[in-house]
């Protein structure tokens, strides 16, 4: 079960929205103009166990959330789901994984401080003996190309 | 019975005699007959493995699923505090500073390194660079990179980081660094196949005490390292979900 987004945390001015995730009751979320740039060179990787609740994340992920590690372990993915995001995205990625296939997109993520951060996500499901029992996650730092077309296209997706 | 053992094509020639020397002391500990087989490149190691003819091998990681899923080898020991990471460089003159500024067509000079490649790749992808896109030329080692890059006909290089920090000052200053890889999870290790895997926790064993006598310290120094690390079946395998990640 998610919490509502503190306050405290904000850096910068915000706005306010409600987020109807899946498992858990509405969020009140904050969140700024302010973008984190994507560090060169390194990989942000998460794993989840098959609900989708966050079982590992590396450093670079603690990094680029702002969260810490005993806060992100045991939360919904959906932690860093970002406003501007279109929920059939993230339709499209279950319904992939789901199939035991790999997804891959664009994604604006939502830091603890309310700033945001885009990265090329890939997922995938992890077989182990032929049962799958979680996913993975690993982001890239995308171009900024592709990250203009995200801008553009996701808000025509609501 | 004897067995066979081969290194991942990519290794340091400053490690041949090296390996050789490990192979030797592989054999006294285990008790076993083991034959070290070194090929030219990944295609020719890939043909044997598929023929069923490795029982052990320092793996590339690139290789590690194919190993794991399809050979059924299993993960023994990697080298402790060492991971594959790549480097992004450019001549020195070159004015461009960001790989995001790299325009299509640029010559990109790589080995036949199929890991430090893939994170080549994927750091350039952020100038929207792709195999489709640039022109790649396949170079034996990386002195011939740097070689490509001084003369002008390279645009930019792909190197194994521990092979271009090892470069001479000298050679470094007529080069620039545009992003190195901070990956940290991805590695070479040491696996080995189904006709020994009874005996993985034994041989797992009698490596990790390797640097604990002075004769295994000089053998790890002379592969250029201190000591192994295990890396457990877990490990592997989210490697090698991770690998399978970057692939595309
Ligand atoms: C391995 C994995 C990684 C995910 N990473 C993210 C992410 O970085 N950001 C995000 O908003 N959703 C991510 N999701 C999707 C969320 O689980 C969730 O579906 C999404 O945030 C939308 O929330 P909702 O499904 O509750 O509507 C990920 C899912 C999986 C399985």
């Amino acid at each position: 079960m998610l919490q509502d987004m503190q306050l405290e945390n904000i850096v910068g001015e915000y706005k306010e929205a409600i987020l109807n995730l899946y498992g858990s009751t509405p969020r009140k979320i904050y969140y700024t103009e302010i973008e984190t740039p994507y560090p060169d060179g390194k990989l942000i990787v998460s794993t989840t166990d098959k609900a989708g609740i966050i079982t590992h994340v590396n450093q670079s992920f603690v990094e680029m959330s702002g969260y810490r590690e005993e806060e992100l372990i045991n939360a919904p993915h959906s932690i860093l789901r970002h406003p501007d995001m279109p929920s059939v995205a993230f339709k499209d990625l279950w319904d992939t994984v789901n199939k035991g296939e790999k997804w891959q997109g664009i994604v604006k993520n939502l830091r603890k401080d309310g700033g945001y951060y885009w990265v090329k996500a890939t997922v995938i499901p992890n077989i182990r003996n032929g049962q799958v029992v979680g996913y993975t996650s690993v982001r890239r730092k995308p171009s900024r190309t592709k990250v203009n077309e995200c801008i553009q296209l996701y808000p025509t997706l609501f | 019975m004897s067995y066979t053992f081969t290194v991942s094509p990519d290794f340091s020639p400053n490690y041949l005699a090296g390996w050789y020397i490990f192979n030797t002391w592989l054999q006294i500990q285990t008790g076993e007959a083991i034959h070290l087989e070194l090929y030219d490149d990944f295609q020719a190691q890939r043909t044997a493995i598929q023929a069923n003819q490795i029982d052990l091998i320092y793996a590339n990681p690139f290789d590690a699923a194919m190993l794991v899923r399809e050979k059924g080898f299993l993960p023994l020991v990697k080298a402790e505090g060492i991971s594959d990471e790549a480097i992004i460089a450019v001549n020195a003159n070159n004015p461009v500073e960001d790989v995001a500024q790299l325009p299509t067509g640029i010559r990109v000079a790589v080995t036949e390194d199929p890991d430090v490649h893939m994170i080549g790749m994927i750091m350039l992808e952020v100038g929207d660079l792709d195999a489709s896109n640039i022109q790649t030329c396949f170079c034996n080692n990386h002195i011939l990179i740097v070689k490509n890059l001084i003369q002008d006909k390279a645009d930019v290089g792909i190197f194994l980081a521990k092979a271009f920090d090892d470069l001479s000052n000298l050679t470094k200053k007529q080069l620039k660094i545009l992003v190195r890889s901070q990956i940290s999870v991805i590695h070479h290790s040491l696996m080995i196949g189904p006709k020994l895997a009874e005996r993985q926790t034994e041989i797992q064993a009698l490596l990790l005490s390797m640097n604990n006598d002075d004769k295994g310290k000089n053998v790890l120094n002379s592969l250029g390292f201190n000591a192994w690390a295990k890396v457990e079946d877990e490990e592997m395998e989210f490697m090698i979900d991770l690998m399978d990640t970057l692939i595309i």
